[in-house]
């Protein structure tokens, strides 16, 4: 399942940043943050989608406390 | 301006204007480090409050922490006397001006960028009971009637019950020239109903529509980085470590030899500061992003910036025919009627002969005849398809034949004479006497010709594959000027053919293949770059291809691969400027003669710069 979600992120390089960390969670198939679409694409199994974008949202806010995602 | 950004700017200057103030002030010392204090505070605030986050979370090479860790060190120096505490308040003033001059020029070019592709309807008109609801796209069902007034966007897919229109596609295509609708013809989503009051049957929901699919494409084309992307990504990934070790390396080796412990540590707090890679990462995803949007402006779509990368230094461009380079619409292009036959009595037997035939060579001709009244169907009687032979009827009574050679000689025709011209040729006959011959060929697009030479300017090899005869084949591309051509192929063949020409193109280089998206998926998904056209509201050629061409001009090929270049070449020269200021700010601050804050400067200049430099791929190329 792929699923877009609306983030805000103010660094180009923290979006990079939290994209590699992202990659690396468990489950994750395919993940893009993007600074310019101010947009993430998650892509993960549909079973344990929601447990697979908390993971992602925390593995986020680590390298970049001001992230937000508006579920 | 945001909120946040109008923030930014009030700590700016009031930052700003009390270090100027404190600079007029008749104090020293340790007082001057105290008062300096604040503005450095409230400018830089923020930084440190993420540097101490960032190290909790084990984040060492962050840039908040390294742009504390060379404040705090300048700060900490100029309390010791050496040098002085302005530099750091300075230090963090450019950081911030430069971080929200990039945060206002990415956002406008973000805010530019989304507004060309801003085809989403906002509402649609729904018919219910009689009067008309604003409803929500996604909340309209298959099956609702729908209205859309003139000025209005389409909002869903669907077909015409009631009304005529011109529709202006201009958003999908790029086309400027409108579109006519009348009542049965199906409409797109995304198109804007310029003239009459349409009434329409939605036909696909939502999320199934052209504009949703289009934006979607467009949106996730991100997913797909190009290798430039990815070196950014890895370089980053290097570039702030090393820059670190440098920075500890500079304040511990020379000063053993040399001493002066802290004109060095000086030094390598420089270093710190301009270790953020922000210039690139920053400009490079904004250059694709722009080309992206910049292409979908006119109609070509992009799924990702390796395809816009790959297309830049595309070598070979192998052409499918019907449909790509023709217009996959059968034309009589000659009548050749025997000696003492008229034309018109030629067109008019053979179009009444294939009266009753749907096959689009018989449509062809009843086409071609003009006087639409002569061919009533009462004028012909027993009718008799000849499988791979043609037709053979009573035409007003006259035994009538219209077909290929096989039949004429099977009808023992006398005075037949065969046809070499390129093309599907259909002989008639009546009484047993040759009446002549008639030439149908498949019409090529008006800018076909000029598509090929513009990309032959490009030093590209045009390659044709098709499955028509040798000599049709030969025809079109003798007119069209194209290099190769390969004909009588089945699908399969295509594939095989296109798996040589992979083998024999120039290294490094990539192989392109256009098709109409009908039955080519298998070449479509095996060439390096698959390019559909004609695709609106075709769902299988937006699957199936790596770029998709809106409408069916091939012209947009080069316009697409112009755009790849301008892309890439903007890409490169921000790679090699940032890079190139970088590193002269590193010699540079090494050698001492420059200091923290031109280092800052320049890193922060650059940055804008190459952001400036980055939206320029949103202008559309001439």
């Amino acid at each position: 399942m792929q699923k877009k979600f609306k983030i805000e992120v103010d660094c180009a390089n923290c979006a990079a940043k939290m994209e590699e960390a992202a990659k690396k969670v468990d489950r994750v198939q395919n993940v893009s943050i993007s600074f310019l679409t101010q947009k993430m694409v998650l892509e993960a199994p549909d079973d344990t989608f929601d447990a697979v974008l908390k993971d992602v949202v925390r593995t986020c806010k680590r390298v970049e406390p001001d992230f937000e995602i508006c579920l | 301006m945001t909120k946040k950004q109008k923030k930014v700017l009030y700590r700016i200057l009031a930052a700003a204007a009390l270090t100027v103030l404190i600079h007029f002030l008749p104090v020293s010392g340790i007082a001057l480090f105290f008062l300096y204090l604040v503005p450095y505070l409230i400018i830089g605030y923020d930084v440190l409050r993420k540097a101490f986050l960032g190290i909790l979370h084990g984040e060492v090479f962050d840039e908040n922490f390294l742009m504390a860790v060379a404040t705090v060190g300048a700060m900490a120096l100029g309390l010791l006397g050496e040098g002085s505490c302005v530099e750091s308040v300075e230090v963090m003033l450019f950081y911030q001006i430069g971080e929200l001059f990039q945060s206002c020029a990415v956002g406008k070019s973000r805010r530019s960028i989304t507004e060309l592709m801003d085809i989403r309807p906002d509402y649609a008109n729904v018919e219910k009971d009689g009067s008309l609801v604003q409803t929500d796209p996604d909340e309209v069902s298959v099956g609702e009637v729908i209205v859309i007034r003139p000025g209005e966007r389409v909002p869903l897919d669907g077909v015409v019950l009631e009304g005529s229109s011109s529709l202006n596609t201009s958003a999908l295509t790029g086309e400027s020239v409108p579109r006519q609708v009348g009542a049965g013809d199906d409409i797109i989503s995304g198109c804007v109903n310029t003239s009459g009051l349409l009434k329409v049957e939605v036909t696909k929901p939502y999320a199934q529509s052209t504009v949703s699919k289009i934006l979607d494409l467009v949106e996730n084309s991100s997913l797909k980085k190009a290798k430039a992307e990815n070196f950014i990504t890895k370089f980053a990934h290097y570039y702030t470590p090393a820059v670190c070790a440098g920075a500890v390396l500079l304040a511990v080796l020379p000063p053993l030899f040399m001493g002066g412990w802290m004109d060095w540590l000086g030094r390598a707090l420089t270093f710190l500061v301009i270790s953020c890679p922000c210039a690139l990462v920053i400009s490079i995803p904004l250059s694709f992003f722009g080309g992206i949007g910049g292409a979908s402006r006119s109609g070509i779509l992009v799924k990702g910036g390796n395809y816009l990368e790959a297309l830049a230094n595309t070598k070979t461009i192998v052409f499918d025919k019907t449909g790509t380079l023709t217009k996959g619409v059968f034309s009589v292009s000659s009548c050749l009627p025997a000696e003492g036959v008229s034309q018109t009595q030629l067109l008019e037997t053979a179009a009444l002969a294939e009266s009753y035939s749907s096959h689009p060579i018989s449509k062809s001709l009843r086409d071609a005849f003009e006087n639409k009244e002569l061919l009533s169907q009462d004028r012909v009687t027993d009718v008799e398809e000849i499988a791979g032979n043609g037709v053979t009827a009573k035409v007003d009574g006259h035994p009538v034949g219209a077909g290929n050679e096989k039949l004429m000689r099977r009808l023992a025709v006398s005075g037949f004479l065969p046809c070499q011209a390129p093309g599907t040729v259909v002989y008639v006959s009546c009484d047993g006497r040759f009446l002549g011959s008639i030439v149908i060929c498949d019409q090529e697009k008006p800018t076909a010709k000029q598509a090929i030479s513009d990309l032959q300017a490009q030093r590209v090899r045009t390659v044709m594959l098709t499955g028509d005869s040798q000599q049709t084949a030969d025809a079109v591309a003798k007119n069209l000027g194209i290099d190769e051509v390969h004909a009588q192929l089945l699908p399969a063949d295509k594939v095989a053919r296109v798996e040589q020409l992979l083998t024999q193109k120039p290294p490094r280089s990539t192989l392109a293949f256009v098709g109409d998206g009908i039955n080519d998926a298998p070449v479509l998904s095996r060439a390096d770059i698959g390019i559909a056209m004609g695709a609106m509201g075709s769902d299988a050629a937006i699957e199936a291809a790596d770029i998709v061409l809106m409408d069916d001009d091939p012209a947009k090929i080069s316009l697409a691969m112009r755009i790849s270049r301008k892309c890439l070449r903007i890409v490169k020269q921000n790679i090699a400027f940032a890079l190139g200021v970088k590193a002269a700010c590193l010699l540079l601050g090494a050698l001492g003669v420059t200091g923290m804050q031109a280092a800052i400067f320049a890193d922060v200049g650059v940055m804008v710069l190459a952001v400036l430099n980055a939206t320029r791929t949103l202008r559309s190329v001439s």
